[in-house]
């Protein structure tokens, strides 16, 4: 039961996410990118590790992807479809592709396929207890880190949207 | 009985009930409206206008089903069903009451415990939107894009504020579970004793997220017509405006569990135990926890109420006041208020988070005594 509802999500998962890159809407990409964002919270939740799956729908899907679809539905009023590119670019793309696989490529060719060992694994392990007991832990100083990092973030968002006295608001 | 049996029974029963109470809602709304604006209201349909709702769903059905020829027809049919699914999604995580015994063993009057639920529940709001940017979108109507733009920016907006209450409301349970939270407050212990000024941010919020008045800016008609629904019509229509009815359940649903009690009430236990011992254990226990339930209902239907009465009391908010409500007011008293509340929970102080209410009063009082006197201009004829 719980394979074919892996096999399911993951098939979904890569199906959508092919169709964010191949369709030529930009809506429907972001619609898909969502579907994915969905099957990968499927993914989570399979794994006993309901906390990350919830907090992958609220960031991701919730909130970044509305405002993709924010953004685009302002830049996308006049042309649905995007006009194709010229030749230099495709070639461009090409080599940028063929230049991710091979690292791909070479990336996994050190991987092991072996499974991890069922003894002394704790199937809690994905519960929102013990990631906290995790991240405040064993982790306290690299989660401050990035705490400070999404401070600085934010400061930097507020600047670049902050308007000189001059300019008209809203 | 199978506990299994038992379990399904429980979820069908709170999906009919959801839906039952967002039909009713909605002759509720006008029958408030025109208690509001001493008026009669639906008076035709069965007794008090009762079966006014079904006249309205059975006309819905029986209207044109008009899709725009230049609309995006997929996305536009998408749009309503999601507005529809992401509002009943709310109401799974929700305890609608406390264990019931049934051949012995206790079976949970709430469709699935989930050690997350607020989360759940924050994440479902969170969806909420896209039906509505969706619909809004695939209409290819310029007005119905700005609604759909509207309800995007404020739902961004108002959901911040909201997370950063409900983080208050953990800090004094510990625990993500709403059944927990509501255990947390047996009796008369209700969290708005402690969280005054998180209630009010969370009950703005929810307004907020429900699109409801004051802060219905995207379906503004004044200024956008219909806003995001401006092209819909027939049961397309009504399920949009149907799954605002189901948002105001779930959202009354959730501000009960989060501040007003849950199921708790006060002298539960005396009650408890009275019938327990008149009744005998099981049915006493089963009698007691529909007292609960009751109870909950009776709250739920309140902050329904309440939702009417605040619509038809204040006017619309402009655009720009409910931003800087949102960024400028709500949000740095939901951190004032978590600062307080860690505080008061480091301290043992439970009350601390009054301090905060304490001294906005305050200021606000100081502002007003202090303020130049308005002069009174007096009107010529």
């Amino acid at each position: 039961m719980v394979q074919y509802v892996f096999y399911f999500l993951t098939v979904l998962a890569l199906f959508s996410a092919c169709m964010v890159v191949l369709s030529r809407n930009p809506i429907h990409s972001v619609l898909y990118l969502i579907v994915t964002f969905f099957c990968l919270s499927g993914h989570y939740l399979l794994l006993n590790a309901q906390f990350l799956a919830v907090v992958n729908i609220i960031v991701y899907a919730g909130a970044i992807m509305v405002l993709f679809l924010f953004v685009i539905m302002f830049l996308n009023l006049r042309q649905d479809v995007e006009p194709p590119r010229s030749l230099l670019w495709r070639m461009a793309a090409l080599v940028a592709g063929g230049l991710l696989g091979l690292v791909m490529v070479a990336a996994l060719k050190q991987v092991s396929m072996q499974s991890p060992s069922k003894e002394g694994f704790d199937s809690q392990v994905g519960l929102v207890e013990n990631l906290g007991q995790v991240l405040f832990r064993d982790f306290l100083v690299p989660f401050e880190l990035a705490s400070v990092l999404f401070l600085v973030a934010m400061v930097g968002a507020v600047m670049l949207g902050k308007r000189d006295p001059g300019e008209p608001t809203i | 009985m199978d506990p299994l049996l038992v379990k399904a029974l429980i979820i069908i029963a709170i999906f009919g009930i959801t839906l039952l109470i967002a039909t009713y809602s909605t002759w509720a709304e006008r029958k408030v409206a025109a208690f509001i604006q001493d008026r009669n209201g639906p008076n035709r349909a069965g007794w008090g206008g009762l079966l006014q709702p079904i006249a309205d769903a059975g006309k819905m059905f029986f209207k044109e089903d008009f899709i725009p020829a230049s609309a995006n027809k997929w996305l536009f049919i998408f749009g309503p069903s999601l507005a529809m699914l992401t509002a009943l999604m709310a109401s799974a995580v929700i305890p609608f009451g406390d264990t019931i015994l049934v051949g012995g063993q206790e079976i949970q009057v709430q469709a699935i415990e989930v050690n997350i639920g607020i989360l759940y529940v924050f994440g479902v709001v969170s969806l909420g939107v896209y039906g509505i940017m969706i619909g809004g979108w695939a209409s290819n109507n310029k007005f119905s894009l700005l609604g759909a733009v509207r309800a995007a920016s404020q739902n961004i907006s108002y959901e911040l504020a909201m997370g950063l209450s409900i983080i208050a409301i953990l800090l004094m349970s510990g625990s993500l579970s709403i059944r927990a939270i509501v255990e947390g407050q047996h009796g008369g212990n209700w969290n708005i004793l402690y969280q005054p000024l998180g209630f009010i941010i969370f009950l703005t919020c929810a307004f907020a997220e429900c699109n409801r008045t004051p802060f219905d800016l995207p379906e503004c008609e004044t200024e956008l017509i219909g806003g995001y629904h401006t092209e819909y019509s027939s049961m397309k229509l009504g399920f949009y405006l149907f799954a605002e009815y189901i948002n105001m359940f779930a959202s009354s649903a959730v501000t009960a569990c989060l501040f007003l009690g849950g199921f708790n009430y006060p002298f539960m236990d005396d009650v408890r135990n009275g019938l327990i011992s008149s009744l005998g254990d099981v049915t006493g226990h089963n009698v007691a926890t529909a007292i609960g339930t009751l109870v909950f209902f009776a709250k739920i239907l309140f902050g329904i109420f309440f939702f009417m009465w605040v619509r038809w009391t204040l006017p619309r908010f402009r655009y720009d006041q409910l931003m800087s409500l949102g960024w400028k007011a709500l949000i740095p008293l939901a951190i004032l208020n978590v600062v307080l509340t860690a505080a008061g929970v480091l301290l043992e102080m439970r009350w601390l988070p009054w301090l905060a209410v304490i001294v906005i009063v305050a200021v606000a009082i100081v502002q007003a005594a202090m303020a130049p006197k308005k002069q009174l201009r007096t009107q010529r004829v």
